[in-house]
């Protein structure tokens, strides 16, 4: 089956360094995803909204400058809106301790600075998968 | 007889064609090398590449245009450059110690990072509390400013500071130098992120103001400063954002020029005197790991400011062709994995700049990639400065590659590379047009695709993340410096509480004179910035103002 995730690629928090997620992005789309790039600063609110309203399968938060710190208040936000099979995924600079926080918060994984594009996409595509089929599974339970 | 044998022992092939020929049959196949600005790369230069035919009129004298070899006579025999590292981190008292260590340790100057609350224009209690001193410090008041600086002498102590537009860093300053009784005359030091074209092109960290209003704030700035504070330098023009972003030596050096051709005509067009602003304008670099490219590119800046400044602007005052730069070891190049190699890969990088001829240096600490920079990595990172010039004497010669066949016509090939570059934008109207057309940023994002190309197909190695790695000792690194937390809650407590003692009537006339100045072209919006402060505005208050009047400038999403 040929599977092309939906993909969140967004900044929340205070800091705009944008290289990392702009890469990120641009690799992802050429990989054949269909992503939806937001510039830097986006409130928690609205990238729940962003998230609900395009359906997406994957968040990708892009931390360089500590805004790591309130991805947990995003994952609240995330399952207060039912949205809790959306795999969130941060990359930057996350040091080891804030990353074992963010695991325990239910960030899906951390990607960290010399990550390989490609690990990163086939990632992607290995949960999307186990998300869609998971989602199909409830759906059946369901009817 | 044998008379072409005597032919070929009259003429005896040359050194360099033997050359040529043993190193095509010992090399095998040649691969082609390129720098990161795309000159290619050849295995060896001689005198037909360079000859020193045009030396007086290209390459010069130290201190003499074109400036090739340094803008001072004496360069880094003379005066060495000045240690500038970046500290900012909690509360203001943390800021303070920090920073009282740092200068026992041998850094001869301030410079100051703010907390991204303030870079994004805000006041403590208006942010993430989980954000606010994770990365500089917490600075919205004169009070703050007061308690950064404690017990340092304004007036004999340098000060950079991160501030950008609208300045209400240095509007902190100047009114605790009036607390202080020092005269702003006396008061030296710059305004690091002044150039909000960078922040527009690269750097989306910072407040700004929708981009005619941020034009019109630096011109005030730039005004007020060569007015009432000389000693300072008002603008900072910055390429070591777009390289971080991605572009190449050459794009950054091109599009920095681009950017103080850009300021330099506002202000003409404002009525100012070249040798009134030029003087006081300097520029701030990355130094990446592409050493020989570096070092050419400051050579190649050099000369091409001096000529500018000279033939553009017409400026008579030696002072305005000067090519000042502060620059720092680059951040994308360090590596998370097996992090102490980025020792090995500061001390590069920052050779390539002393080597270039920079006056002020930031040298990264190894741990960046992993976090904000612990005080033991901040250690090492100044302690490389000082071995490099103390124990390595990088500093006994002026430009000691000048007349290098290679440096000399890389020089030359990196300078018509620059003016390429700076000639895109030219045809695009001038930087700020070019910007507000997104083409600049483009062109960086192509670039920084580009080398991430590069890095993933393994044509550019970087050791321990595509080519020798080895499993790590993850405890073996450092763990990340976070600020108090009571410490924070108390700060916030004391900001609550300054807020509420202020007299409302005086605060309410600043802002209201901030709002009429923002709408009024007569008036200096920088020195009602300035007034605002000294009448006890925070940070957030002048930035909400100005926010309100002049609109807020966003960010494109170019991909």
């Amino acid at each position: 089956m040929d599977i092309r995730p939906k993909v969140l690629v967004t900044k929340i928090g205070l800091d705009g360094h944008d290289r990392g997620s702009r890469i990120v992005a641009a690799h992802l789309r050429d990989a054949g995803m269909e992503v939806i790039y937001t510039p830097p600063w986006q409130e928690i609110p609205v990238v729940v909204k962003l998230a609900t309203e395009e359906d997406v399968d994957v968040i990708g938060i892009s931390s360089l400058a500590t805004d790591h710190l309130i991805v947990p208040k995003l994952m609240a936000a995330l399952r207060a809106a039912g949205l809790e099979d959306v795999a969130v995924i941060v990359g930057g600079i996350v040091p080891d301790e804030d990353e074992e926080m963010l695991l325990a918060a239910g960030v899906a994984r951390v990607f960290h600075p010399g990550s390989a594009l490609d690990d990163i996409s086939s990632y992607i595509r290995d949960i999307t998968a186990r998300i869609r089929a998971q989602r199909l599974s409830e759906r059946r339970e369901n009817a | 007889m044998n008379k072409p044998l005597d032919a070929a022992l009259a003429r005896p092939a040359s050194g360099e064609d033997r050359w040529e020929k043993e190193y095509s049959e010992q090399i095998g196949t040649d691969k082609a090398v390129r720098n990161r600005s795309g000159i290619g790369i050849k295995p060896l230069y001689t005198p037909r590449d360079w000859n020193g035919g045009r030396y007086e009129d290209d390459i010069g004298y130290p201190g003499q245009p074109p400036h090739t070899r340094g803008i001072y006579a004496t360069m880094h025999r003379g005066r060495t450059w000045t240690q500038r590292q970046l500290i900012g981190l909690g509360t203001p008292p943390d800021y303070n110690a920090r920073l009282s260590a740092i200068i026992a340790q041998g850094a001869s100057a301030v410079s100051l990072i703010p907390c991204n609350s303030v870079y994004r224009g805000y006041d403590m209690d208006e942010v993430h509390a989980e954000l606010l001193g994770t990365c500089g410090v917490v600075v919205n008041t004169v009070d703050h400013m007061d308690a950064c600086l404690a017990g340092l002498d304004l007036g004999s102590m340098s000060c950079a500071m991160n501030d950008p537009s609208p300045f209400t860093l240095l509007a902190f300053l100047l009114a605790t130098a009036k607390r202080r009784g020092v005269a702003w005359d006396a008061i030296s030091g710059t305004s690091n992120q002044s150039d909000y074209i960078s922040h527009y092109v690269a750097n989306h960290m910072f407040f700004r103001i929708a981009l005619p209003g941020a034009r019109r704030i630096l011109g005030d700035h730039i005004d007020f400063c060569n007015r009432h504070v000389p000693k300072w330098n008002p603008m900072s023009v910055v390429g070591q954002h777009m390289q971080q972003a991605g572009a190449t030596p050459a794009e950054a050096m091109a599009f920095t020029f681009a950017t103080a051709l850009q300021n330099a005509d506002d202000c003409l067009a404002r009525g100012m005197n070249p040798d009134q602003f030029l003087p006081r304008f300097t520029f701030f670099f990355d130094i990446s790991l592409s050493f020989f490219e570096e070092i050419a590119r400051f050579r190649a800046g050099r000369r091409i400011w001096a000529q500018l400044t000279r033939e553009r602007y017409g400026a008579r005052d030696p002072r305005s062709w000067r090519f000042k730069f502060h620059a720092q070891t680059s951040g994308v190049d360090l590596t998370r994995q097996q992090p102490l190699n980025n020792i090995s890969r500061v001390t590069v990088q920052a050779m390539a700049g002393i080597l270039g001829g920079l006056q002020s240096l930031h040298t990264d600490a190894f741990d960046e990639a992993l976090s904000c920079p612990t005080e033991f990595g901040a250690r090492i990172a100044v302690a490389t400065q000082n071995i490099l010039r103390e124990e390595a004497h990088l500093t006994d010669v002026i430009d000691p590659l000048g007349g290098s066949y290679y440096v000399e016509t890389l020089t030359d090939q990196m300078e018509t590379e620059i003016r390429r570059s700076m000639r895109v934008v030219e045809e695009a109207g001038g930087m700020y047009a070019a910007v507000a057309a997104g083409i600049v940023q483009k062109q960086i994002g192509e670039s920084a695709r580009r080398f991430q190309d590069e890095v993933e197909s393994g044509r550019q190695t970087v050791v321990g993340v595509n080519a020798y790695r080895i499993d790590e000792d993850r405890s073996a690194r450092p763990s990340q410096p976070k600020p108090d937390p009571q410490k924070m809650r108390d700060h916030i407590d004391a900001f609550r509480e300054y807020k509420a003692a202020r007299s409302p009537d005086a605060v309410r006339r600043a802002q209201d004179a901030l709002a009429r100045a923002a709408n009024d072209p007569r008036e200096n919006v920088f020195a009602a910035v300035v007034a605002a402060a000294e009448a006890g505005c925070t940070h957030g208050e002048i930035c909400a103002t100005l926010r309100r009047e002049m609109g807020f400038g966003h960010v494109q999403a170019i991909v």
